[in-house]
């Protein structure tokens, strides 16, 4: 078995039995068995009904409350072993730097993805056994959505736990991170537009630079294909992109972003200190 | 085998190894001596391969830094606090065994031997055993890699009586090539094991004697 499959097989197996892990799989789990419980197919939005109603409604969901989740419970794998000294025996092993460091971030990777990939996977089946129509298109959409955002963020959580050397610090950061996104978003931006102190042009460029709005706007682009709900906004973004360029953006560039993070941390793990 | 010239490591200006010079031949016995802060943890960490400096520093040729896995193959370490490691008995052997390249059996002989039957503790999670059983078997992975270094930083802090006898017998039978670098605050225990002491103070070694010349001097 090869070293980084070994470290990433070891932080599933630990994560599995943390109370965290715990926690995060019966919030979305348990999310999607409250969207059956409450006939979320039953109702309608925009034309959509039935299980596409339910993957609507959990992938926004997911973008409201993923992000959060996957920062603040991968944030402190680097820094906590290196706080707690576990880092230090493993590293006395002889392991590269490089799959140590890789192994923990696939290892967090299936940790984080599985869950929401299984509770949309378990709805579809659910569907499938109750004869409720599943669109697939979404379905395979929304998981590539997911890995994009699980990816996105655990390489900034990555990152924010090499730079930091205490756990407290890390999570504090991994907050003003997420608060940052979240302003820029909509909060910050409407006001900016609204008194006209920069171009549309400019103002949607830095909202689509936020990987949270991306993610939004590629959940809204998949029910709204004109991106209505937008307004004006949505001229500038399909006229510049299309529908299908937007929903490649939408998909890659977290996603790169996500893994420039993981790898710029690598190298800070790699270069200073390791304990 | 080691060989450490003028290294020099500091944390926010404030120097914990300052010029250390050393060398260190196959064969080996090292009590390492000093204060808490004296530098002697540093040390050891920049042998590991997990601290950055400045200076030269090979162990067998190698830098730790750069080719860890090489340096780290032939090194067998024991820390001085167990960390809380979050996995099952079963598995931290299995992991190890495959990261050293060893037997799982292998470890398992040295636990017995000093008294631990991983058998009925194969499902514990590894910090929640006592400390004695946490070292045991921390001990018990070092010693079963047969390692060309073997690194122990207070290792028998923990141990029983009974335990730390056969600990320090096991180390006895060590072959006689093996370099031990035993960091301890009680020179006496480990006198019947080491040749050489290292004391240091403020991150610079201060003394460096076969450990016969240093009892005579009082050390």
């Amino acid at each position: 078995m090869k070293q980084w499959r070994a470290i990433a097989w070891q932080d599933i197996k630990e994560s599995i039995r943390a109370w965290w892990f715990f926690i995060y799989a019966l919030i979305f789990g348990g999310t999607v068995a409250l969207l059956f419980i409450l006939g979320v197919t039953e109702s309608q939005i925009l034309g959509f009904m039935g299980l596409g109603r339910l993957l609507l409604t959990f992938i926004q969901l997911c973008v409201a409350i993923l992000p959060v989740f996957v920062l603040v419970s991968t944030v402190r794998s680097i820094v906590g072993d290196r706080e707690s000294h576990v880092l230090e025996y493993w590293l006395s092993m002889p392991i590269a730097f490089g799959d140590y460091y890789w192994g923990k971030f696939i290892g967090r990777f299936l940790v984080i993805f599985l869950p929401v990939f299984i509770a949309l996977l378990g709805a579809s089946a659910w569907g499938v056994y109750v004869d409720i129509t599943v669109p697939w298109h979404l379905f395979w959409l929304y998981s590539a959505l997911l890995v994009a955002i699980c990816g996105c963020f655990l390489g900034f959580g990555f990152l924010i736990s090499t730079l930091t050397r205490h756990q407290e610090v890390a999570l504090s950061v991994s907050l003003v991170l997420w608060l940052v996104l979240l302003l820029f978003m909509d909060l910050i931006l409407i006001g900016v537009m609204l008194q006209e102190r920069a171009s549309p042009e400019l103002v949607v460029s830095i909202a689509l630079a936020n990987p949270l709005q991306s993610f939004r706007t590629a959940a809204m682009v998949l029910f709204d294909p004109r991106l209505a709900v937008l307004g004006p906004t949505a001229d500038i973004i399909l006229d510049f992109f299309g529908r299908v360029g937007f929903l490649i953006y939408a998909l890659t560039y977290p996603l790169v972003l996500g893994l420039a993070s993981a790898y710029t941390g690598f190298l800070i793990f790699k270069r200073g200190d390791q304990i | 085998m080691i060989q450490i010239k003028g290294i020099e490591k500091k944390f926010q200006r404030h120097p914990v190894l300052d010029g250390v010079d050393l060398f260190v031949e196959s064969g080996d016995r090292i009590a390492l001596i000093g204060s808490n802060g004296a530098g002697k943890t540093s040390l050891i960490r920049c042998i590991l391969g997990e601290y950055s400096f400045t200076g030269d520093l090979t162990v067998s040729g190698l830098d730790p830094r750069k080719q860890r896995v090489a340096v780290l193959g032939q090194v067998g370490f024991v820390p001085q606090l167990p960390p809380p490691l979050r996995v099952r008995v079963e598995e931290l052997i299995y992991l190890t065994a495959k990261l050293m390249h060893i037997s799982v059996d292998s470890i398992r002989q040295v636990a017995e031997q000093l008294g631990l039957d991983i058998s009925r503790h194969n499902k514990q999670i590894f910090f929640k055993l006592s400390g004695g059983m946490k070292q045991k078997l921390l001990i018990a992975i070092a010693l079963a890699r047969n390692p060309k270094i073997l690194i122990l930083d207070e290792p028998s802090a923990n141990l029983d009586p009974e335990a730390r006898e056969t600990f320090f017998s096991l180390l006895a039978m060590m072959p006689k090539e093996t370099v031990m670098l035993l960091s301890s605050h009680r020179v006496d225990e480990i006198s019947s094991l080491v040749n050489r002491v290292i004391e240091m103070d403020q991150g610079k070694v201060v003394l460096d004697r076969p450990f016969i010349q240093a009892r005579k001097e009082g050390v």
